[in-house]
């Protein structure tokens, strides 16, 4: 048993198979979280916006994308994208026939939901005191948002936003499901070439959780920098 | 509207099977959660290192490698284990166990939600005054009367709004069951997608059925959150 695994490991392709891998997985998960955490921040003020017409078809989507398995989501998206009329004659087929792109959509679609209502959290939690003492700054709707209720909003939803990332990071081992090359599929890459289950898919799973230590390191570092004054003593 | 071209039959043995799945892995998440909070509150740090081993390795890897490894490997584990049984015995136990989706996919959702559960229960059973321990201990009830009286009655209490959030999340994860190849909602509308050539026709009614079942078991959580409440005053 351990004859194999001294062999799959002394094969310098392994960690190559391994590398292009997690390669993929962190620039997918990079890139989804940065689209996604870009659209979540409008998303979440009009989101606690008093108008209903504004903040209803916004909870709507928040509730589809976090109601439904991302794996439903993302075959939705894959299978879905072929049969758009028309758009294999289009220049879009080219970028949208490769699994890549239908799964960074999906990927993006459900952080953004997800990153909407922890947002929408914090701002909704925002000190009564601080918003009246802006107003009576004589600060505008705009100027508030802008220098005090974002600021603070976003430091307070650095601990669940750091679950956010976690989560999208495990999450994101479906899309080895519609043909990417991620870090799951070099696990069972592995597996098929030596048939060797545990080799293949332990060391793939060590290289996740060094994955999730690395994120918790920096976002303990981050808490310790932005949210030092609300840290007990 | 809903013609399902012959796969309304197969789609609904499926949303049955994700129930079962996703109700075997509770008991399942439900039991390690308990044990797991135990060792984790308890003065012995083999249980306790143990059950913090538990916790933080399921929780850094993702679901689906978990699922993966014992999908591929847990045949290989449950032989090995009898093959050493034979030999140990000198051949007088000599069982084959069949290793299936079934099992993988329950197990694997089980351990991993029992990991989260860990952390809810640990939170709860901190929550509850250590003055209702005590007065339980004056009164001569014995560690299980109290866990079973005192402790877990109100334990309850601060438990259910975590318990209801992993299971919503439990409920969406066995959806990754059709990848190790199990017949449930997802892999059946996937292959009547593809073979009908009409994605959003199956995946539209299976999304409707999980936010119909996200639905029903949050008017179930309120309901249970009023009868573990009973007797404490909101203030």
């Amino acid at each position: 048993m351990f004859e194999s695994t001294l062999e799959i490991f002394s094969n310098p392709d392994t960690y190559l198979t391994y590398w292009d891998g997690t390669v993929i997985t962190v620039q997918m998960v990079f890139l989804s979280l940065l689209v996604g955490g870009a659209i979540a921040v409008p998303l979440a003020i009009l989101r606690t916006s008093k108008n209903r017409w504004i903040n209803t078809p916004i909870w709507v989507f928040t509730y589809l994308f976090r109601g439904t398995p991302l794996l439903v989501q993302l075959y939705m998206i894959y299978y879905g994208v072929a049969l758009i009329e028309g758009i294999q004659q289009t220049f879009w087929w080219t970028i949208l026939k490769e699994a890549f792109y239908p799964c960074l959509i999906a990927f993006t679609l459900n952080t953004a939901a997800y990153t909407t209502e922890i947002f929408r959290g914090t701002i909704e939690t925002t000190p009564r005191g601080e918003i009246e003492a802006a107003k009576a700054y004589g600060m505008s709707w705009g100027k508030r948002m802008q220098r005090i209720i974002l600021p603070s909003a976003f430091r307070r939803a650095i601990p669940a936003y750091s679950n956010e990332v976690i989560f999208m990071l495990h999450a994101s081992a479906i899309a080895s499901t519609v043909t990417i090359a991620d870090l799951l599929n070099a696990g069972r890459l592995i597996y098929a070439r030596y048939y060797a289950p545990f080799d293949g898919f332990i060391f793939a799973g060590i290289i996740y959780l060094c994955l999730t230590f690395g994120i918790l390191a920096v976002f303990k570092q981050l808490e310790k920098r932005m949210l030092g004054h609300l840290q007990p003593r | 509207m809903f013609d399902f071209e012959g796969y309304g039959p197969g789609l609904f043995q499926g949303a049955l099977l994700t129930m079962e799945l996703a109700a075997l892995s509770l008991i399942i998440a439900f039991t390690l959660g308990l044990l797991g909070a135990v060792g984790k509150l308890s003065k012995n740090p083999i249980a306790k290192g143990l059950a913090t081993a538990y916790t933080t390795i399921i929780r850094g890897v993702p679901d689906l490698v978990w699922m993966m490894l014992l999908f591929f490997g847990g045949q290989i584990m449950v032989n090995t284990f009898f093959d050493w049984l034979y030999n140990f015995s000198d051949g007088s136990i000599d069982i084959f166990f069949p290793f299936n989706e079934f099992l993988a996919g329950v197990l694997t959702i089980g351990f991993i939600f029992g990991a989260y559960m860990t952390e809810t229960f640990r939170g709860a059973f901190m929550a509850v005054d250590a003055g209702q321990i005590e007065a339980g201990k004056a009164y001569g009830m014995s560690n299980i009367k109290i866990f079973k009286r005192i402790m877990f009655p109100q334990m309850m209490r601060h438990a259910i709004p975590g318990i209801a959030n992993n299971w919503q999340v439990l409920l969406k994860t066995t959806a990754l069951v059709s990848i190790i190849g199990l017949a449930d909602m997802v892999r059946l509308a996937t292959e009547a997608a593809k073979s009908t050539g009409e994605p959003f026709k199956f995946f539209i009614p299976v999304a409707i059925v999980y936010l119909g079942l996200a639905a029903i078991s949050d008017l179930f959580f309120k309901k249970l959150t009023t009868v573990y409440s009973a007797g404490v005053v909101k203030g």
